[in-house]
């Protein structure tokens, strides 16, 4: 039997009052100042503020539509500025089916984008190639670009892409200040061919 | 005198005899085979005739008929009569082994990628085609995918879970 567990540690909200509050990173307060790790500082207002570059090809495109809609609104998570733009963009959501004639394009917009970036590939043709296992269709953009986050769905919900995203921003949060430069990183990178 | 599939089929036979063959209308669309070495013959006449008009191109595919030795690519052209609304579908066959066939990109500038996607998947030949290349797959492929010995799945996969494919495996 193969075993799917779902949601096994549900986190509680806190609901003590009527405005919940998010926690500060760990710090030393005194009169009137208040040290933490830079990395903290800085993952927390990158995290608020990622501007994402929808790399959106078929269905799961129009689920992104959906999400930045009024409705369930991307950009409460400070995803306000979609720039089409690899230059100013942090997170690349991949979003729809890649052909094999397209990887080439991706692999440049990905290869354009500044550090540091991410990744979200949204839906089940990004993640894997979907169900067209097919002579044309990449099998999963993690064939030639590393990717951070998977939403899976066929297409996934808004609720699920929004799920992702907040995934993709607990890892911006705790991302090490020096991951960028470090060997492991640059490792991933070679297995991809990347400079 | 209404355009009709009776009026084409005479008009049809009165220029060219014997040449054109099964003639049918499977859903009440004339549809006829020619040699291939006619197929600019048969288009140009379809084309110019006044009673007949046939100036619009619907397209052009091609179907692949492994165990019809000799004659195992059919390439076929839908046409439409725009003013009476009328349409034909003209079939010409031809061997894998040459699968050469004048092209009608002279006549029709729709066939110009049409016959680009049908060499793409089928290997056809389009003899005197300006920029007979690829179009849908990447360049660098060197089989035609829509043959039936082809399989449609990417082989270089090594992640299938035939398990869950619903292939073998076990279902417990």
């Amino acid at each position: 039997m193969r075993p799917v567990r779902f949601n096994i540690h549900p986190k509680e909200a806190v609901t003590s009052s009527a405005i919940s509050v998010t926690e500060a990173p760990a710090g030393y307060t005194g009169d009137g100042f208040f040290t933490a790790k830079l990395s903290d500082v800085v993952g927390l207002a990158r995290k608020n503020s990622i501007w994402p570059l929808p790399f959106a090809t078929s269905c799961c495109g129009i689920e992104f539509m959906a999400t930045a809609a009024a409705h369930y609104d991307l950009a409460r998570f400070g995803a306000e500025r979609m720039a089409f733009t690899p230059r100013q963009c942090d997170l690349l959501m991949v979003m729809g089916t890649i052909a094999k004639k397209m990887g080439p394009v991706l692999r440049q917009v990905y290869l354009q984008m500044a550090e540091p970036r991410w990744v979200l590939a949204v839906g089940a043709c990004a993640s894997s190639g979907g169900i067209f296992d097919s002579y044309s269709v990449l099998q999963g953009i993690d064939q030639i670009i590393p990717v951070d986050v998977y939403v899976p769905g066929c297409p996934p919900r808004p609720e699920a892409i929004l799920d992702g995203f907040m995934k993709i921003q607990e890892l911006v949060g705790q991302e090490s200040i020096r991951r960028r430069n470090s060997t492991q990183y640059k490792a991933l990178l070679d297995t991809y061919g990347i400079e | 005198m209404a355009v009709n599939n009776e009026l084409i089929k005479n008009k049809l036979i009165e220029k060219f005899g014997d040449a054109l063959t099964n003639f049918d209308e499977p859903y009440e669309m004339l549809s006829f085979e020619a040699p291939k070495e006619m197929n600019l013959k048969v288009l140009q006449f379809l084309y110019d005739e006044e009673s007949l008009h046939f100036q619009f191109l619907t397209d052009l595919c091609a179907v692949h008929y492994p165990d019809d030795k000799g004659r195992e690519l059919a390439i076929v052209y839908h046409l439409h009569n725009l003013v009476e609304n009328v349409r034909i579908r003209f079939k010409v066959f031809t061997s894998s082994e040459k699968p050469d066939v004048f092209t009608a990109t002279k006549l029709f500038s729709a066939a110009n990628w049409m016959e680009r996607e049908t060499f793409d998947f089928f290997g056809v030949n389009f003899v005197g085609h300006p920029n007979l290349k690829r179009i849908l797959n990447v360049d660098e492929m060197n089989y035609f995918p829509m043959r039936k010995e082809f399989p449609m799945e990417d082989q270089t996969r090594v992640d299938k879970d035939d398990e869950m494919f619903g292939r073998g495996g076990s279902i417990i």
